[in-house]
């Protein structure tokens, strides 16, 4: 076997590690301006030269001396992975800080690179910095970056073909020091190489600080909330409207009945494949309904929400809704930095439950994971959620999201009280604000809403197969008279709905819209979605739960998950019959 | 000067880290962020609801809750 070469990119949270892999390797892996993007690592492989390399994007740390799950995963690689090479990525604004990391990297005296990333912001805020004198003082080559733009990027691959062919003339000779000391010789350094002009404030610096003040911090996040949703859902709306709605049935809706039909004109794979036609959004076909579900009716909010999710994220906001929430995410448990799982959750809750690994304590990982799986709906649901109760009116809606919030906090103030220990509070860095780039937003839209086809997909055209083959081999039936007595009695629903809540493992979207050829009366459809959005979680989000939590956890997710689903419907249904 | 803790610190106001009365996980932690002592800091504003304090060092803006920020021993300037 041909031996390939190793390189660890490593450096602070937030330095743009993930920028610099994307740029070097072509593989898109999501990055924000946000400490803890990326959890887990990312492998790609890059070309320097003749040398064939694997390139290894490690989750931010600011020491070697983890604090969370994360930053225990870089430690264990640099110690376990044996690299070629080591390129150390700083935040050039903010040098002696991520020198600790870099000294520390340094220590171990392997090959490594040491790139100041953000050249252009830390030129821009005044930082002039003596580079040949650093180069010396840590034995290994300094290279300035602006990994966004990609400035820098061509002599930063040269020097690691170089480094990799000469693998002597890269290795620092520092021999490894106490804290103290090597703070103490970052002071020297800092003092002796760098220079910071004085400047006056700029205008984002002036929001950064109104962001984050007791007063103007929350109408600046009650109206940057408010916003976003109304876009999330203008844009949804607006696509829907004038391109897929036409598109589909026009077009594409006549054109696949029309082609089915001459293949098979009647019989299982025709009523599998088409259903009772393209044009009743309930025909339940998989190229019909399963193709109009995905395509035009979750497609479109979930490119809306990535996108605006995006545009928060590159500017730096989410940081800072955390500090705000703080206090009251403790009362659940939790601590601001939550937010940031809970609001990805709103997308889907597969990101959302990996990117719990960001947080510090086992015991909060456990209270955002259930929160998430439980009482955040993603957008595939929100968006037929829309669809379907939007017809009635907003207070359907408004009933399903409320009791949703209710579940979250009633939920979240039970967990906190009964696990035993508390929350750790926060202690965070605040990136500043930047103006996100294009390009980049586009493109990391772009790779989640893949990430949602692929994802979605081959479960749709499962799900709509497992379906009508339990109808066809007649389980169903038999399923029906088990649980009828439940959906009956407890939550109102007639046993039709069955085949709906089964959908609910495999995809929340599909599930909810297979209540739309039911009949069933707004207050069911209410009672129906909700239960639908509390119970199991689908196949994608209990597997990593699984991943996260443990089976004994997840076991207990799932008792809860259950016992609360059927509770909130019960009472939702029986409050209605009352009122 | 007298001596304060980060928490008692006026919007805006500088001040240099005196001590860390916490355990050596506490210390590390902070440090590792570049709290430690000897360093000046600001402090630019607390959160709502007895939220998290925010301040800068060297140009980098930390958020850190009450109960740690008040183990922190600055003096003013």
């Amino acid at each position: 076997m041909v031996y390939i070469m190793k390189i660890l990119l490593m450096g602070n949270p937030n330095v743009g590690k993930s920028v610099v892999f994307s740029r070097l390797t072509g593989v898109q892996v999501t990055s924000s301006n946000y400490p803890g993007t990326t959890v887990g690592y990312t492998k790609g492989t890059l070309k320097l030269g003749e040398i064939s390399a694997e390139l290894i994007d490690v989750p931010g740390t600011y020491s070697l001396q983890p604090a969370c799950q994360a930053e225990e995963v870089a430690r264990k690689m640099l110690q376990e992975e044996d690299p070629d090479l080591v390129v150390s990525v700083l935040d050039a604004t903010n040098l002696e800080r991520n020198l600790f990391l870099t000294l520390q990297i340094l220590e171990k005296g392997l090959p490594t690179l040491v790139v100041l990333n953000m050249w252009d912001c830390a030129q821009r805020r005044g930082v002039h910095l003596n580079i040949q004198g650093l180069s010396k003082a840590l034995g290994v080559p300094v290279i300035t970056l602006v990994a966004v733009t990609g400035e820098g990027l061509k002599e930063l691959s040269e020097v690691m073909e170089e480094a990799l062919k000469n693998p002597a003339d890269y290795t620092p000779q520092i021999s490894p020091m106490h804290d103290d000391e090597r703070w103490a010789f970052i002071g020297q350094l800092i003092t002796e190489l760098q220079k910071i002009e004085h400047r006056h404030p700029t205008f984002l610096e002036k929001l950064e600080k109104a962001s984050v003040h007791p007063v103007y911090g929350l109408i600046i996040a009650s109206i940057t909330i408010i916003l976003t949703l109304q876009l999330v859902i203008g844009l949804g709306e607006f696509l829907i409207s004038n391109f897929l709605d036409p598109l589909y049935y026009q077009y594409y809706g006549p054109f696949i009945t029309e082609t089915v039909t001459n293949i098979f004109p009647s019989g299982i794979v025709h009523e599998i494949l088409i259903g009772t036609g393209y044009q009743y959004e309930t025909s339940f076909g998989i190229l019909t309904t399963g193709v109009y579900v995905e395509f035009a009716v979750v497609l479109p909010y979930i490119l809306s929400f990535y996108l605006f999710l995006g545009l928060l994220e590159d500017i730096g906001y989410l940081p800072r809704l955390a500090v705000l929430v703080d206090s009251l995410m403790h009362r659940l448990g939790l601590h601001g930095f939550s937010i940031i799982p809970i609001i990805l959750g709103f997308g889907c809750n597969v990101p959302a439950v990996l990117s719990t690994r960001m947080l510090e304590g086992k015991r909060e990982k456990f209270i955002v994971a259930a929160l998430i799986s439980m009482s955040i709906p993603c957008m595939a649901q929100t968006a037929v959620i829309i669809g379907l109760l939007g017809v009635y009116g907003m207070q359907y809606i408004a009933v399903v999201y409320g009791t949703l919030f209710i579940l979250f906090i009633s939920l979240g103030m039970l967990l906190n009280r009964i696990l035993p220990g508390e929350s750790p509070e926060i202690f965070v860095e605040i990136p500043p604000y930047r103006i996100p780039h294009l390009k980049a937003l586009l493109q990391k839209t772009w790779s989640r809403v893949k990430g949602f086809l692929i994802e979605a997909v081959p479960f749709v055209f499962l799900g709509i197969l497992a379906i009508n083959l339990l109808y066809i081999l007649g389980i169903m039936d038999y399923l029906t008279i088990l649980v009828s007595p439940l959906l009956s009695n407890l939550l109102g629903l007639p046993d039709d709905a069955i085949g709906a809540l089964i959908m609910g493992f495999l995809r929340k979207d599909l599930a909810t819209a297979m209540l739309a050829p039911l009949n069933l009366t707004a207050q069911q459809l209410t009672v129906a979605t909700t239960f639908l959005a509390v119970s199991f979680p689908c196949v994608a989000t209990f597997v990593v739960l699984l991943k996260e939590l443990g089976v004994k956890d997840l076991i207990k997710v799932i008792m809860i998950m259950l016992g609360v689903a059927l509770l909130t419907g019960t009472i939702l249904n029986l409050l209605w019959s009352v009122v | 000067m007298i001596m304060t803790i980060l928490n008692q610190l006026e919007n805006g106001q500088k001040a240099i880290i005196i001590d860390i009365n916490g355990g050596r996980g506490l210390i590390k932690r902070l440090e590792s962020l570049n709290l430690r002592k000897g360093k000046e800091i600001r402090k630019i504003s607390s959160a709502p609801f007895q939220g998290p304090i925010i301040l800068e060092v060297d140009g980098c803006q930390l958020a850190l809750g009450r109960g740690m920020a008040a183990k922190v021993t600055v003096k003013p300037l």
